[in-house]
């Protein structure tokens, strides 16, 4: 059906008649009034309306009728709602009541400078942020030695359970995979030099004392860190955490400790299967690609391969979940208010991870580097 | 009774999660430009009787018909087309976090209709003026306070100028004035849009300064066990457990008169 509207302009000594016909309707044809009224007549005293031949009326209506009230405005034209439908008039009673202004909103145009420094200044409450969560967890971790800290011991077991059996898949297969490349690389490059064995010293060294730990905790942190935050999040928008503070359960005792105590200890297991499994995967390549013989890449990896480097690797991995579950764990609690919230504290806490684990492995690198280790 | 004024007519409805029966034998009619309770205790199904009203769930059996039309047998994009002429305020009022109150209302005028970005502004406005909230819709939702929060939300569901309006328990954790606020809002707009509201809820004073007809569903039979004004149905309903539900105001009000006068 076509739904025209018309809109008639007719003068009467110093009034001005709208006559509305048709359909006002937000989806009926376009019709545009303010074109056709824009030159009041300056004898003009008032606008009246005649509406009765309107056949359906909506807010679009109402659209006109406040663009034609804003014209008379500036022109002081009085206007005259009478002739409109009553709905009308009481929709535009309504929509003139008194209400409370809103608050002055936050400026968003600050200029570069205000940008650089409100920006410097959140970074600044971020590191003291984190600085006090430290603290904190230290403090938790004290009442937790002296027998003070309460918390789920159930709760403790199910977090071991999904950051160690439950993770290890995900961590063999991409630690299998890492080896694998590494030997992958290596082989074709010692290869020209007639030195394939080394292959077994490459992957070995690089998987204990490096990419062990490191693929462990960026999957962890993928994984787990992401889920800490989510989790702490949402309860921090359903004020879960709130009724926990309330009913004299300190949160941090109750939410952080058992998260962070399951994977500071489960992470060096994790990253420990990671250096296997990353030496089995160049064993396939050493075996496969450039024939080497079991035993013989066996024992080079034995030779090259030595604890100090496993103690290495396992010292990093101790860190990096410390790192993991504090950011999952911090994203998690300082959350807002709003789904969006969380979302942000997921996406902040995985980001946040990866990079203090690579600026951390790069620090550990050169200060093991330093003491000859 | 079917008739000519009808724009909501079930008949012999049944909700049920599997081959849990939340409610059966639902038969009701509302009247178009009247105001509809769906009343009862915590868990007797009102709220997913208006979840299977508004699309989201089918019903076990029976029928749905809007305007002598069957819903839930009609084709998914007629019965989207009939939900686009539906308004919906949920409890929370569950505007969209991630927008502004203006871009959460301007959302369906600018995928539903071939309005111009500046009449849609003029609408968005026009709507949070109706609402009392003029000038608020550069805030995000999570910057405003739930009640405004609800009639924000009142002013989405009204975006489209819909003919039927739905309300889930739009007075639940607001304080007394602010709720009564809403009450007179709600007749206002229906006064003035002249839409058909089904509103869910178990606020009395709200039923009683409200409704023109209601219905009770009961959690034990599993049933209704009354349809018609909530004021006759407190006086007059056959069911004990209906005028006690009804009267729990009246009985409050009394002892507050005893109060008064000294007893």
């Amino acid at each position: 059906m076509n739904k025209e509207c018309a809109l008639q302009i007719s003068h009467e000594d110093d009034k001005l008649c709208l006559t509305f016909l048709g359909f006002w309707t937000i989806q009926g044809n376009q019709c545009n009034t303010l074109e056709a009224i824009k030159t009041i007549p300056p004898q003009t005293k008032g606008i009246y309306f005649d509406t009765e031949g309107i056949k359906d009326w909506d807010s679009r209506l109402l659209v006109e009728l406040s663009r034609i009230t804003k014209i008379a405005d500036t022109h002081s034209v009085k206007v005259d709602l009478t002739g409109l439908p009553s709905g009308v008039q009481e929709l535009i009673k309504l929509s003139q009541k008194k209400t409370g202004l809103p608050p002055p909103k936050e400026d968003s145009d600050l200029g570069v400078l205000a940008e650089i420094g409100k920006h410097s200044l959140q970074a600044f409450d971020q590191a003291i942020g984190m600085l006090s969560f430290t603290g904190e967890i230290f403090l938790a971790y004290f009442r937790l030695f002296s027998g003070k800290a309460r918390f789920k011991k159930k709760d403790l077991v199910s977090f071991f359970y999904s950051c160690g059996p439950q993770a290890l898949p995900i961590v063999s297969l991409i630690s299998f995979l890492v080896g694998f490349t590494l030997a992958f690389i290596g082989a074709v490059q010692l290869k020209m030099f007639g030195a394939d064995i080394f292959v077994a010293n490459l992957v070995g060294l690089a998987m204990t004392r490096e990419m062990g730990p490191m693929m462990a905790a960026v999957i962890m942190a993928g994984r787990t860190g992401a889920a800490f935050a989510a989790q702490l999040g949402t309860m921090q928008v359903n004020e879960e955490i709130d009724a926990l503070q309330t009913m004299g359960f300190n949160p941090l005792d109750f939410l952080v400790i058992p998260r962070m105590t399951a994977l500071i200890i489960m992470m060096p297991f994790l990253a420990i299967c990671a250096d296997f499994i990353g030496i089995l995967g160049g064993f396939f390549i050493g075996r496969l690609s450039l024939d080497i013989s079991p035993i013989m890449y066996y024992e080079q990896t034995i030779k090259s391969v030595h604890l100090n480097h496993f103690l290495v690797g396992v010292t990093k991995a101790i860190l990096f979940g410390y790192i993991v579950a504090f950011c999952g764990c911090i994203k998690g609690m300082q959350c807002k208010r709003s789904a969006g919230a969380v979302g942000q504290a997921t996406t902040s806490a995985v980001v946040t991870s990866i990079v203090l684990i690579v600026f951390t492995d790069a620090a550990f690198t050169f200060f093991f580097n330093l003491i000859g280790v | 009774m079917e008739d000519k004024s009808t724009i909501i007519n079930v008949k012999n409805l049944t909700m049920a999660y599997g081959d849990f029966k939340l409610q059966e034998k639902l038969t009701f009619n509302v009247r178009e430009g009247s105001i509809f309770a769906i009343m009862g205790e915590s868990g007797c199904g009102k709220s997913t009787l208006l979840r299977i009203l508004t699309g989201l769930k089918r019903p076990s059996c029976g029928t749905v018909l809007y305007s002598s039309t069957n819903f839930w047998e009609s084709s998914e994009k007629e019965r989207f087309q009939r939900m686009q002429r539906c308004g919906v305020l949920y409890q929370s009022g569950a505007l969209w976090s991630s927008m502004t109150i203006g871009e959460n209302i301007s959302l369906p005028l600018q995928q539903f209709t071939t309005l111009r970005p500046n009449i849609i502004q003029e609408i968005v406005e026009i709507k949070l003026a109706l609402v009392g909230l003029k000038g608020f819709a550069d805030y995000l939702p999570s910057a405003i306070s739930g009640g405004m929060r609800k009639r924000a939300g009142l002013a989405r569901a009204i975006a489209l100028d819909p003919d039927i309006l739905f309300f889930d328990e739009p007075s639940a954790g607001l304080d007394p004035i602010s709720s009564r606020m809403l009450d007179d809002l709600i007749l206002e707009l229906r006064d003035s849009l002249g839409a058909t509201i089904v509103i869910v809820t178990h606020e009395l004073a709200s039923i009683f300064a409200i409704a023109d007809d209601s219905i009770f569903l009961d959690t034990e039979t599993r049933t209704m066990l009354a349809t018609g004004n909530p004021k006759v149905l407190a006086k007059e309903s056959n069911s004990t457990k209906v005028r006690n539900f009804l009267s729990r105001t009246s009985s409050v009000a009394k002892d507050d008169n005893k109060e008064k006068v000294g007893i």
